[in-house]
This record gives structure tokens, C-alpha cells and sequence, in this order.
């Protein structure tokens, strides 16, 4: 259908060999294209980073000085746990399937996603996923307020929202899994002619590494959520220690799904450092290889580290041990795919546009929170730091200047592509500095009142550890309104204000999405391109594969 | 051209953070670093944090520092034709072997620490640690003492949401009770930790000690104090509403203090206490000397003791010190004054100072028709549960009373006062 009607606005399109899409807000609605559901995907995550953003500043601001000003204890919790569901399932994941529908069929030279239809169902599920969730916020007893992790018993005294949130999270999941099936089967069907499993471009193995998390661990969230939803409602006990259940399987069966989770939220990442890093460095990528296996090794072991979240639930000494020690192993692949980052750059001839200042703050970053997380993979000093708010400046470490900054890093290297205008390089270098400086005076001094002992998801503090959670709120403050740089900097790339873009954009960038016009057309690769090591940025001189 | 200039910017912000660092810690020093401690094993516990911590710090100085000098030296203005090297397999195998072997290096002494910590036998004392919503049961195992300890009255009028008190006057704000857990120093004293309705986690982080309590749990830990003083800790795992307002106060005795202490809780439960059992009371009767050389001796509990202790548990927690005396069943000043008191201790985090609770979950007492119709749903509720509310079935009759009275009559509710006999009948 959507071809019949791409035929009626044959003439309005760029190229007069493609189709053109519907008009107005149907196009939207009814878009199979991968190009619109990329554009799509991206605008709803950056909405909820807004949502959860002011949510953020709530907190922030309650904890500006000791004592209760702005907002009761039950609300701030609602806080913190609608913070985090927005930023993981709203935010970061939706906003990587948005680059991933951009640019996987592009980089692997597919004409488009191998399942267009379900491609529209994911995205469109997502708007109904967080409105369910969002509006739990007005209802009878709140919104959950039993933390991200939905631990039993607490969730289970979660109000009239509750069910909304079970359901929010069944809704997010389908749709987090068939963005997966869409990204594997593209992947491994749709390459063009020539494009080996090792020449692919690292973001695209990346991500069909995610794709394989993703849905090897969604279903297992759904079963633990659908458990508490019997639990609540229908007189089971799986996780009611009065009714014969076990408050603490579900801890193991959340983590189960939460430890890939974490590394479904940073692999894709490294596939865009991966990509960005070569091109400012006018080099190729140091250790391709290695790179595909230690992605590999990372994601294999993050299913055998999942109790490093419970180290004090009280597990027997074998068990505690084990997940130390395997915890610990995954600094090795991450160490190797840091190493390789930096001999990429070495020896290289770098300049450093807005997306390479955003992938080297990454690498540099990322790994104090790899660091901290090392420290915190030790279980005996775990104890102290569990809970505390050096774990949240842990895991704001790798997800802000992590995750975050490669998906922003990824929006200025692309978006000359995606509308065939450059962005201003002075505002970006703008938002680079003040969201660098930022994120740091944010996070950085939560590794200090969490090692002299605030604890995590409280709304008020003892005296103490005022000064540290002054300047924290600072620098969340400042970081917000720097997003307004970036999001003006976007809204003229989309407007088609400024610069017109070349084809090539970045002198030293090699793929695929390289050898189309900026911006790409409505329809690319309807015939499969011809590949080459020199187009793949592989040395040409020869790669023996 | 611009943006040649950035290269020398990134390289120089990359040194004046890691001197910041440096200095933060220098500056900082032990109020922004975790607590030394007081015991063998929260030394231990530093001393390995300290360890991994420059582990971590020397890495990245290599690594970073190779990086922001390649970021410096190797930028188009000065090095502009880029080498083409891109894979060996040597390099690769040297950087992945010695971070492994750097992990061997950490992992032996963690797991000396940690099999430490769990050895939790030949305890010389041991402890019930129950968590409730929002403060902890503390049970001397064996020794007939058992008190709930809650934030201090003080901490809890300032922390309410425009309480108008400037929360830096309050003395330990946060992070006060009104009745420490009082433990001996030298001892080895095992840790029962378990809670009664959602999962909360007992943590003072200069006994290097943190255990979730989870409900149908029960979780062992133990420390032995070196000093005496008085450490503070918190809850750690989000337990809801006021999961930030339910500290722990921890005042370690000499222990000829500490058995005098015992004696002295033993004192008041013998007076207050008359329905005890027979055993029990012919413990309390013990000269306090007796109990002390009966923690001595307290056996090595094996893994099944826990659960033979429980029954102990509810004996103890039964007979718990009235605070509220004799004064129940009137509605003298005396009677309220008493019922405020538990009220505020143990009614207040929900239903508000001021009885208005916090609806939906936690409903208003004011005008409420159970609490000024007649007086057994109003108790059966005290005594049971309902909901989000937990059972208070462990306070006694007298206690009851008192605070069902001072509901009743409190906040414009104007409902008959309530009789001892009456919570006895209705348990």
C-alpha cells in the first residue's frame, strides 16, 4: 500500500527515480521508510531526555541543601525511579535504534531495514509504552517510587499506577526486541555483495551484538514484571516470603536481564567511538579484529556477572566469589577496546570537530567510570560503597559522558547526512565545553559523599555532605540548559539553515553512507553498491581476509 | 584556522583535571574518603579500597597520559600525515595479558577479605537486627533486651517538608535516634539481620558492615569493635517513603560499661515486664555479673540456630519496655503526654505530626471514622496491620491505649478513651 501511494508523489521527490513519502502527518504514522523511523526514534528519545532531565532537576534541586524544601520523600521517590526508567527505556535505548535505522542499512548498503512493517510497529509502540508510564504520575498513590530495579516487596506498595507500569514495561520491551530482530536480520541478510562479516563497520557489529542481548534478556524482564503482576493481583508468591516465595529470586532474575541491559546501553556506543575516532584520525581503526571479539567477550560476560549488583543480599561465600572474579574479567576486553581507541589516534593526523571532541571526552570518561567500576567490582569494599553515592556517580559516568555523549557524538557526525546541512561548529564546540565541564562538576563529587557515606535515593541529608551535593546541583543545572545549545544547533540542520554539506562531510570518514549525496535520499541502495577495502577503510594495501 | 586551536585546549584541560583530582583528595582527605574504621576488617576493607584506588590511578596516568599526548603531538598542525599502521597481534596479547595479571594481583587479597568477613562463627554475642518501616528492632539474642531505635524526635521535626527549623541547628541531624544500639568492644558480635516488611539494608560504614535485611531472610554478619565511641550508619537499600530517615546509631562500651548497661535494660524489663516467662524471669533474676559470664559462654551457633532463635525473638519483643507506664485507659494530661510520645515514635513518619497523613496510601486520622468510631477497628488496625501499615501488635496493652487515647482526642477528634483491657480483649 505504501508503494501505491508512494507512486502519486513520484514528482516531488529529490531524485526522480525514487519515491517520495506522504505528506503531512500520515507520512509519520504510516512510514515504513527506515530513514523516517530513524528521524522518529531520535526526536521521541531526545523528548524524554527532556522529560527525564526535569525530573533530574527535581532531584537536584531538593538535595541542594539538607532538610525537605520543594518536594515530599514519596514523590522524590517517584523521582528517581521515573528518572531512571525515562533515561534507560525511553532516552538511550530508543535513541540507539534511531541511529541504528539511520545508519545500519546505510553503512551495510541495504535499501532499507529487512522488516519494514514491524520496524513502524516498534517505534509507534513506544509513544503508548510512556504515556502509560507517564501518567501514572497523576493517579491514586503516584508513580512507582520502589526504584528502577522494581525490587519486591517495596514495588508491590506502589499505588493505582502499578499495573501501568507492568504493562509500560511489556510495551517497551516488545518494542526494544523487534527494533533487535529488524537490526539482525539486516545485518546478516542484507549486506552487499562482497561485505564480509569482518569487513562490516564496527557500529554494525556492535550492534548486532545488542540486538542478540536484547533479545535473549527483554522476555526475562517481562517474566519477572509479569510474576510481580500475579504477585499484586492474583494471590501468587513468587517474591512474598509469607506466601513461600523469595524476595530475592527476584533480584537474580532482574539482573539476569540488568547486567546485558548495561552493556545494551554502552556497546552501541563503542560502535560509534569506533567509527568517529578512525575518521578524525585520518587512520584506520587499530585492531579491528580484536575489537569484534572483545564486543563479543563483553557481551558474553555479561551474562555471568549479574550478582555483582546483590553482593550484600547475603549470598553463600562461593557465590560471592565467583561473581567478584568475573566481574573483574570484563575489565579486559573493555581495557583492550580503550588500547585500541587510543593507538588509533596515535600516530594519526587529527583534527577535532564537534563529534571527535565528543568521542575523545568518551574515552576519556568513560573509563574513569570503567575505573570506579573496577573498584566497585572488588566485593569486599562493594559492601561499603553498595548503595552510595559512588555507585550513582559510577553509573552516571558511563552513561552520560558514556552513552550519552556517543549518542551526541553520533548526531553531529551523521546529521550533515541525514539533512544535507553542517551544523555550526562554533555552538557545537560551545556545547561541548560547558556539557564536558559540566558532567564532571555534576558527578565527580558523588564519588566523594558516596566514599564518606551519603547513601543513594535519599531526599535529604545529614549536614555533612552539603557542600559536595551544592556543586553537584550546579553542574546538573548548567548541563540541562547546555542540551538547548545542541537541540537549537539540530532544529537549524533541520530547518536547512547554513553550510551545505558535501557528500563526503568529514575528509577522513570511510563507509558506505559516504558514497551517497547529503542528504541521503529518501530511498538508498536500491541496488546493492559495490564494496571495496578503500570505501571501508580498510588500509587497501590488503587486509588478509 | 579554529579548529586546530582545540587540540591544545583538550591536553590542558585532560592535566588541570588530573591535578584537581590530587588536590580534591589532599584537601579532602579522610571526610571525603572512606572511613578508616574501627575494626580489623574495616582496615582491611581501606586498605584494599586504597589499593585498587591507585591501581585505578596509575593505569590511567599511562593511559590517559598517552592519550592526551597523542592528542597534543599528533594533530594535523604539527604531525599531518598519518601513519597507516593498524593491527598487531603482539601489542594486543601485551595489553591483554597484563591487565590480567594486575586482577590476579587484586583478586588474591579481596578474597583473603572476604572469606573473613563471611566467617561469622565463635561469636562471643549475638544480635536480631529486624528492619521495619521506617526504623530497626535490635533483639540481644539470649539476653531478654529488645528496643526499637528510631530517628530522634529532634532530627524528626526538622526534616518535615517546610518545618520552618534550620536543620544545621539540630545536633547530628539525620543521623540520630533515640535509643543506640549499645555493643561491647572486643567482643566478636554475630549480626541476625532480617526485616518484617520490605527489604532494608543495616550499614555503619566504620564497622565496614553492610547486610540487606529481607523479610523471610535471615543474613549473618559479625564485627568486633576496637574502640570505644559512637559510629552512625544508615539505611541503605530504598525501603520507601522515609528510606533517608532511619539511621543507626552504634555506641560501643568498655565492656564492664556495657555489661552495667545490660544490667540496667535487664532492670527495667523485670519491673515492667510481668508476663514474662518463667524461664525468663529467672534469667532477669540473675545478678547482672551471671548474664555477662552467660554471653562468655554463649555457644557457636551452627547454621540452624537462627531459626531456633526466632521464638526468642517474639518472647522478647512481647515483653518490651512500656514506655508509656501505667498511664493508659484515662485521658489525663499524663495519658496523652505519654501517647504523643509513642505516637510520634512510632506513628508519625506516616500519619503525620499532625494526623493528616499523606493520602492516598497513608490516610488521615483526623475526623477518620475509624479512628473516632468505636474503638476495635481502630485497634484491631494497631494491632493487625492494614495495607501499607504495619502490625504494632508488639507494643503493649498499656501503649496501645495510650496511643489510640491520644488519637482519639487529639486534632479536634473527640472519641471515648481506650481501656488496656479493651487491646487485651481485642488481641
Amino acid at each position: 500500500m505504501a508503494n501505491a501511494e508512494a507512486h502519486h508523489d513520484h514528482a516531488h521527490g529529490h531524485d526522480d527515480h525514487h519515491h517520495g513519502p506522504d505528506k503531512g502527518i500520515m507520512r509519520w504514522i504510516k512510514t515504513t521508510n527506515h530513514k523516517d523511523l530513524g528521524t522518529l526514534y531520535l526526536i521521541f528519545a531526545f523528548s524524554m531526555f527532556f522529560v527525564g532531565g526535569l525530573m533530574s532537576l527535581v532531584i537536584r534541586a531538593e538535595l541542594w541543601e539538607p532538610g525537605l524544601q520543594f518536594v515530599d520523600p514519596e514523590f522524590f521517590n517517584q523521582m528517581t525511579t521515573m528518572h531512571a526508567l525515562v533515561m534507560i527505556f525511553g532516552g538511550v535505548m530508543p535513541a540507539f535504534t534511531g541511529l541504528a535505522n539511520w545508519m545500519v542499512p546505510m553503512m551495510v548498503g541495504a535499501s532499507d531495514m529487512a522488516l519494514p512493517r514491524v520496524n513502524n510497529w516498534g517505534f509507534w509502540i513506544l509513544p503508548f509504552a510512556f504515556t502509560l508510564l507517564l501518567s501514572t504520575l497523576f493517579m491514586d498513590g503516584g508513580a512507582p517510587a520502589g526504584g528502577w530495579t522494581m525490587y519486591p516487596p517495596l514495588v508491590l506498595q506502589t499505588g493505582e499506577g502499578f499495573p501501568f507500569l507492568i504493562f509500560a514495561i511489556h510495551l517497551m520491551g516488545i518494542s526494544s526486541i523487534t527494533g533487535a530482530i529488524n537490526v539482525v536480520v539486516t545485518v546478516l541478510n542484507l549486506r552487499a555483495p562482497g561485505m564480509t562479516l569482518l569487513k562490516m563497520p564496527l557500529f554494525c557489529w556492535t550492534w548486532l551484538i545488542t540486538a542478540y542481548l536484547l533479545i535473549a534478556t527483554m522476555p526475562v524482564l517481562a517474566g519477572a514484571v509479569t510474576m510481580l503482576l500475579t504477585d499484586k493481583y492474583f494471590g501468587t508468591s513468587f517474591f512474598t516470603a509469607s506466601g513461600g516465595g523469595d524476595p530475592v529470586m527476584f533480584q537474580h532474575i532482574f539482573w539476569f536481564f540488568g547486567h546485558p541491559e548495561v552493556y545494551i546501553l554502552i556497546l552501541p556506543a563503542f560502535g560509534v567511538v569506533s567509527t568517529i575516532i578512525p575518521a578524525f584520525a585520518r587512520k584506520p581503526l587499530f585492531g579491528y579484529d580484536s575489537m569484534v571479539y572483545a564486543t563479543a567477550s563483553i557481551a558474553f560476560l555479561s551474562f555471568i556477572v549479574w550478582a555483582h549488583h546483590m553482593f550484600t543480599v547475603g549470598m553463600p561465600l562461593a557465590g560471592e566469589l565467583f561473581f567478584m572474579f568475573s566481574t573483574m574479567l570484563i575489565a579486559v576486553p573493555t581495557g583492550v577496546k580503550v588500547f585500541n581507541w587510543i593507538a588509533t589516534m596515535w600516530r594519526g593526523s587529527m583534527t577535532f570537530e564537534t563529534p571527535m571532541l565528543f568521542a575523545i571526552a568518551f574515552v576519556f570518561l568513560f573509563s574513569i567510570g570503567g575505573f570506579s567500576g573496577l573498584m566497585l567490582a572488588i566485593a569486599p569494599v562493594d559492601f561499603q560503597y553498595h548503595d552510595t553515592y559512588f555507585v550513582v556517580a559510577h553509573f552516571h559516568y558511563v552513561l552520560v559522558p558514556g552513552a550519552v555523549f556517543s549518542i551526541i557524538a553520533a548526531v553531529y557526525y551523521w546529521i550533515p547526512k541525514w539533512t544535507g546541512v553542517m551544523y555550526s561548529e562554533f555552538w557545537g564546540k560551545v556545547h561541548f565545553w560547558l556539557s564536558a565541564i559540566a558532567v564532571n562538576v555534576t558527578f565527580f563529587p558523588q564519588h566523594f559523599s558516596g566514599l564518606a557515606g551519603m547513601q543513594r535515593r535519599v531526599p535529604d541529608y545529614a549536614v555533612q555532605f552539603v557542600d559536595f551535593n551544592q556543586v553537584s546541583t550546579i553542574g546538573a543545572f548548567v548541563f540541562f540548559i547546555a542540551q538547548f545549545i545542541f537541540i537549537g544547533n539540530m532544529i537549524r540542520c533541520m530547518a536547512k539553515k547554513g553550510e551545505k554539506a558535501t557528500q563526503q562531510v568529514w575528509e577522513g570518514a570511510r563507509g558506505l553512507e559516504w558514497t551517497v549525496p547529503s542528504p541521503a535520499p529518501y530511498h538508498t541502495f536500491e541496488d546493492p553498491p559495490k564494496v571495496n577495502d578503500e570505501i571501508l577503510g580498510f588500509p587497501s594495501h590488503g587486509k588478509a581476509h | 584556522m579554529a579548529i586546530k586551536s582545540f587540540g591544545g585546549p583538550i591536553a590542558a584541560a585532560g592535566a588541570t583535571w588530573a591535578a584537581g583530582i590530587g588536590q580534591a583528595l589532599a584537601y579532602t582527605g579522610e571526610r571525603y574518603n572512606l572511613p578508616l574504621g574501627v575494626t580489623e576488617i574495616s582496615r582491611e576493607v581501606h586498605g584494599l579500597h586504597m589499593l585498587i584506588f591507585w591501581v585505578c590511578v596509575a593505569i590511567a596516568v599511562v593511559v590517559f597520559g598517552a592519550m592526551f599526548y597523542s592528542v597534543f603531538a599528533h594533530r594535523r598542525s604539527v604531525h599531518p600525515k598519518p601513519a597507516d599502521f593498524h593491527e598487531s597481534t603482539t601489542v594486543e596479547i601485551i595489553w591483554t595479558t597484563i591487565p590480567f595479571i594486575i586482577l590476579i594481583a587484586m583478586a588474591i587479597p579481596a578474597a583473603g577479605t572476604l572469606i573473613k568477613m563471611e566467617d561469622t562463627r565463635n561469636a562471643d554475642l549475638t544480635i536480631k537486627v529486624t528492619g521495619y518501616q521506617w526504623k530497626w528492632h535490635y533483639d540481644y539474642i539470649g539476653k531478654d533486651v529488645a528496643f526499637f531505635s528510631t530517628l530522634s524526635a529532634e532530627s524528626n521535626r526538622a526534616r518535615q517538608l517546610g518545618s520552618g527549623i534550620d536543620v544545621t541547628t539540630v545536633p547530628n541531624y539525620l543521623v540520630d535516634v533515640d535509643k543506640p544500639l549499645v555493643l561491647p568492644v572486643g567482643q566478636k558480635i554475630r549480626f541476625l539481620v532480617t526485616a518484617n516488611d520490605v527489604i532494608h539494608a543495616w550499614w555503619v560504614p566504620e564497622l565496614a558492615v553492610k547486610k540487606d535485611a529481607i523479610p523471610g531472610y535471615i543474613n549473618e554478619i559479625w564485627t568486633r569493635i576496637d574502640e570505644p565511641g559512637t559510629y552512625r550508619g544508615v539505611c541503605a537499600e530504598l525501603c520507601g517513603r522515609d528510606h533517608g530517615f532511619m539511621p543507626i546509631v552504634v555506641q560501643a562500651l568498655p565492656e564492664d560499661e556495657y555489661n552495667a548497661w545490660l544490667a540496667e535494660q535487664k532492670g527495667s524489663e523485670v519491673a515492667a515486664a510481668p508476663a514474662a516467662t518463667a524461664s525468663d524471669a529467672a534469667v532477669d533474676a540473675a545478678p547482672a555479673t551471671a548474664a555477662a559470664a552467660a554471653a562468655e559462654q554463649s555457644p557457636a551457633p551452627s547454621a540452624g540456630a537462627p531459626a531456633a532463635d526466632e521464638p526468642t525473638a517474639v518472647a522478647a519483643a512481647d515483653t518490651e519496655t512500656p514506655s508509656a507506664a501505667d498511664g493508659g485507659g484515662d485521658d489525663s494530661g499524663e495519658a496523652m503526654a505519654a501517647g504523643e510520645k509513642i505516637y510520634s515514635a512510632n506513628c508519625a513518619a506516616c500519619h503525620q505530626a499532625g494526623g493528616t497523613g499523606i493520602p492516598p496510601n497513608f490516610p488521615s486520622l483526623v475526623g477518620s471514622a475509624v479512628t473516632t468510631g468505636a474503638s476495635e477497628e481502630l485497634l484491631s488496625q494497631i494491632i493487625k496491620g492494614k495495607n501499607m501499615m504495619p502490625p504494632f501488635g508488639h507494643l503493649s496493652d498499656q501503649d496501645i491505649a495510650a496511643v489510640a487515647t491520644f488519637v482519639r482526642k487529639s486534632w479536634g477528634n473527640d472519641a471515648s478513651a481506650v481501656k488496656p483491657a479493651d487491646v487485651a480483649a481485642q488481641r
